[in-house]
């Protein structure tokens, strides 16, 4: 049998979901002997001119040379997967859209801005298509091994569409509204285990907002916490700011 | 020198954030022309998102700047926040801090020497090869790798963007069976951490020297200071961590868009080799045995033996790890101290106006944060200096000196040369790992 060619690409990010890979530890070389690792900077300086059956894209287009990178990878590729929040939502990178890009430029590089070209930060299918998402920052280990069994088979992923909430009362983890303190639980995807409630923190988010948040029901939460439109938004632009731009098709 | 030799070296790369560069090295009819060593960023703006956020979400936002060192960040991050608004940790909280910094340097430092330098000295182009070739070797590195990720995973939540340390402390608190845990794994890692010195002692670095200023931590006590202390060098510089710019004096160099430092002298180095150069005798004995064993006496120039540094870094981190752990088993942790933070809105912590500075020794070297905030705690101004940006202008000195050196050698020789004395300083994985794409400029 033909190993499925598989490349890693990276664009505005922090790399780390790569890195969460090589924590797999051994078990790193189980997937190694179903596929065949064709391009992954992070580890090897191989290169590969033909088609990739899958392209691994991490981070978030943020350059015009960005954006032309994108396209021609998903051209070569068959099977493109957005990994990470950078890459499936905008994630952290996004809230460089909350700022005019002529001001953060001259702020962060007061000297040089122009050799700094940058637009506003998109998602990966704010640009080109994605075929299956792996959400979070970082990705979730076990839900990447999820996706990727389901891409060799040729079968659909389906990203949970309940909000953490849902994981976050099976471990019965005391609510944090309750503890006086917002959580974008109720508004965001499942899938991650309510990995940062169980962990004391709140969730900020990463894996972007369900199909039908329920509005109303948020409402209800932020009337009776007394929580402002505002402190609230302002929460939500952390990781999910990109969701303002319209996908590009 | 040989008169005639003319080399155009061009090794050329991605961007990413953390810092990736382009060697380039012009040598015409024998004389060298350009040697540098050029840092492109891919713009994030990471300092001007901040401006307008809580300072209790710094961490968490920081932490996102680079996924090699995230601990590290958010460490530095949480530093420079309760320093702003004037909170001071607790005695638990700074130790199980250090714990997790040894997790970080240690989790660094083992993929540095595996994924990066192994495979130059055991002559493979990279770490894939190995697989087949010296399997065990790999079995070994991927099994302390996840040891790694997984006593993060027990103190923090997960070692990629730690989740329950904060400013004012930790959100959940290691109960007794995670302190056992946490033990175990790393008493077993005792035997692969022997065995991965018993491999790096038959390996060969590469000889050159060039002594430079080393920049590190420095304290009175008798701790191999990582966490907490001044800011010191080897030409005798002491200051506080609030003079960090009078440290890293960066200036602007044309080809390069990355500002370079220099304190005393034209260049300064920082990580684990000038953390070695300046306080080796604080180091845990058995760390100490091994340094002895590699040939350390009082201080190593040779800038590639950073990567030997590392190695007895690694062996202290272990070492000191399981001491703090065994200390806490013995009086056990304290609960009461897991904080609810959030974004502060129920006001557990108190705020004020200010400006601080987080100094942490982080795997490549000292990482500064510096945050100026308003009496409500949202920040106005952030900067953060890495270790890479500090160390650009040293390795520049360093390619300076040892391409003559070796000049007679051969293009592809001294392409693979400056290649590992990047690597040695460890900028940034990637960074280095795409060091081994080389192609010349005729």
């Amino acid at each position: 049998m033909n190993k499925p060619k598989v490349a890693f690409f990276d664009f505005a990010c922090c790399e780390g979901c790569q890195l969460q890979v090589a924590n797999l530890g051994e078990q790193l070389l189980d997937i190694l002997g179903v596929i065949d690792v064709v391009e992954f900077r992070e580890v090897m300086s191989e290169k590969w001119n033909k088609e990739y059956d899958v392209a691994i894209i991490e981070g978030s287009i943020t350059t015009p040379h960005a954006v032309d990178r994108i396209k021609k990878i998903r051209k070569r590729s068959k099977v493109l997967i957005a990994y990470g929040s950078c890459a499936t939502i905008g994630g952290i990178n996004g809230m460089k859209n909350n700022f005019e890009l002529d001001e953060i430029r001259e702020h962060v590089y007061p000297d040089n801005a122009k050799h700094f070209p940058t637009i506003p930060t998109m998602a990966v299918d704010q640009v080109v298509k994605v075929d299956y998402y792996v959400n979070g920052c970082p990705i979730y280990p076990p839900e990447f091994l999820k996706v990727i069994k389901a891409v060799l088979k040729g079968i659909p992923y389906a990203v949970p569409d309940k909000a953490v909430c849902a994981e976050c009362k099976l471990n019965e983890n005391v609510c944090m509204y309750e503890k006086g303190v917002i959580c974008l639980g109720p508004v965001t995807k499942a899938g991650c285990n309510s990995w940062c409630i169980n962990n004391g923190n709140i969730c900020y988010g990463c894996r972007g907002v369900v199909t039908n948040p329920q509005e109303q029901a948020q409402n209800d939460i932020m009337v009776k916490y007394k929580i402002s439109l505002d402190l609230m938004l302002n929460k939500m632009n952390m990781y999910n700011k990109c969701r303002e731009i319209d996908k590009d098709e | 020198m040989s008169k005639k030799v003319n080399m155009n070296i061009k090794v050329e790369y991605l961007t990413r954030v953390e810092g990736h560069g382009n060697i380039v090295v012009n040598v015409k009819d024998g004389s060298l022309g350009a040697c540098r060593l050029d840092i492109v960023e891919a713009p994030r703006f990471f300092e001007g998102m901040l401006r307008g956020r809580s300072i209790f979400e710094a961490q968490h936002i920081t932490s996102r700047i680079c996924g090699i060192c995230a601990c590290g960040h958010s460490l530095s991050s949480i530093q420079a926040a309760e320093d702003a608004i004037g909170f001071k940790p607790s005695q638990q909280t700074i130790d199980l801090r250090k714990l997790l910094l040894h997790y970080e340097i240690l989790d660094s430092h083992i993929l540095h020497i595996y994924l990066l330098v192994a495979p130059d000295l055991l002559g493979v182009p990279s770490f894939s090869p190995l697989i087949k070739t010296h399997n065990a070797v790999v079995r070994r590195a991927l099994r302390m790798k996840k040891t790694c990720n997984d006593v993060c995973d027990i103190l923090v939540g997960r070692h990629i963007h730690p989740i329950s340390s904060v400013v004012g402390g930790f959100t959940k608190l290691p109960r007794e069976k995670d302190l056992e845990a946490m033990h175990k794994h790393l008493t077993d890692m005792r035997v692969d951490m022997d065995e991965t010195v018993q491999l790096a002692s038959t390996l060969k670095f590469p000889e050159f020297d060039r002594e430079t200023e080393y920049v590190g931590l420095v304290s009175d006590d008798n701790e191999y200071p990582l966490l907490m202390g001044d800011i010191g060098s080897s030409d005798g510089v002491r200051m506080k961590k609030k003079d960090y710019k009078k440290i890293t004096n960066e200036f602007i160099v044309p080809h390069s868009s990355a500002k370079h430092a220099k304190l005393s002298r034209e260049s300064y180095a920082t990580g684990a080799l000038a953390r070695l150069n300046l306080n080796a005798k604080k180091l845990h004995p058995k760390a100490k045995k091994v340094a002895d064993a590699l040939g350390f006496k009082t201080k190593w120039t040779n800038p590639y033996l950073n990567t030997a540094a590392q190695l007895v870094e690694c062996v202290h981190c272990i070492e000191d790890s399981i001491a703090i752990i065994e200390r806490y088993q013995k009086k056990g942790i304290n609960h009461n101290e897991e904080v609810i933070v959030g974004l502060n809105e129920n006001k557990q912590i108190p705020v004020k106006a200010g400006n601080g500075v987080g100094a942490v020794e982080v795997p490549r070297g000292i990482l500064f944060h510096n945050y100026e905030v308003d009496k409500d705690g949202i920040i106005k101004n952030a900067n953060c200096i890495i270790p890479t940006n500090q160390n650009v202008n040293n390795i520049e000195h360093d390619m300076k000196k040892l391409v003559p050196e070796i000049l007679d050698k051969g293009q592809e020789k001294v392409t693979l040369a400056l290649e590992m004395l990047v690597r040695a300083y460890d900028p940034c994985i990637s960074c280095s790992a795409h060091f081994l794409d080389v192609k010349f400029v005729k």
